[in-house]
């Protein structure tokens, strides 16, 4: 299974709508390497707002690919984190304190634009 | 509404298939959101112990339903290497497996009630209880 990767402009969305296996969240994360080298885009907007659980293993593979593509140049902004996922995160000892987030996709690209012009 | 379920982890995609049941058992029991969110989570940390560590096991599902509790209790047991130290893999940030080592402590907190038994060259049993409120 290939999560989809949609270009706008110099951004990348992509909506996670599946309930992420380990094989497809590795595979993901190579996708949006690959594509962010092609596409040359500056900017990504990961939504979970269907995601209705994150273990340590996806948690660790966002986290990695927020880090892998800004080794690249490429801001990440995870968005859409509902509230039952949040709290488990905190339960299993996960801050993801580096990692940007916003409420939602239009947050979430507000705060894109705002920290590639700074 | 007893009842007991179990689910064969033997290869990655189990984790998931382990997980859903989970939360379905959970829903049916009267879970909220937050605690079957809970609920599957340490489903997928328990299953991918039993895939990364030993291989294969199983997970099984009973619902409690006494006169005074309910709630929903989960056992994970494979026979595979056993645990050498348990006071390790309960500290937050131990891994062998270059993971974020917040598994077992993890699940303890996720859960109500957690048992682990465990002796090297012996397997794993892990039993956790989420009561319902």
């Amino acid at each position: 299974m290939r999560i989809p990767i949609l270009k706008l402009h110099n951004y990348l969305l992509i909506s996670i709508q599946i309930d992420l296996d380990d094989q497809t969240a590795i595979q993901f994360q190579e996708d949006l390497l690959s594509k962010i080298h092609e596409s040359g885009a500056t900017g990504v907007v990961i939504d979970l707002t269907s995601v209705d659980i994150i273990d340590s293993f996806i948690a660790k593979v966002l986290g990695d690919v927020v880090t892998m593509s800004d080794l690249m140049g490429a801001k990440v902004v995870l968005t859409g984190i509902q509230p039952a996922v949040a709290m488990t995160l905190i339960d299993l000892g996960i801050h993801m304190q580096d990692v940007p987030t916003a409420l939602d996709l239009e947050q979430g690209l507000i705060k894109l634009r705002q920290e590639l012009e700074e | 509404m007893e009842f007991q379920s179990c689910v064969n982890i033997k290869k990655e995609w189990d984790i998931v298939g382990a997980r859903q049941l989970g939360r379905d058992v959970a829903r049916k029991i009267g879970f909220g959101t937050v605690d079957q969110a809970r609920i599957a989570t340490a489903i997928s940390e328990l299953a991918r112990n039993i895939y990364l560590y030993a291989g294969t096991g199983k997970i099984c599902f009973e619902a409690i339903d006494d006169i005074n509790q309910k709630g929903l209790s989960i056992v994970a047991m494979d026979d595979g290497p056993g645990i050498e130290e348990l006071s390790q893999v309960m500290e937050d940030g131990y891994s062998t497996s270059g993971g974020l080592g917040a598994g077992l402590p993890g699940v303890q907190r996720l859960m109500d009630e957690f048992d682990i038994q465990s002796n090297p060259g012996q397997g794993t049993e892990i039993k956790v209880i989420k009561w319902l409120r």
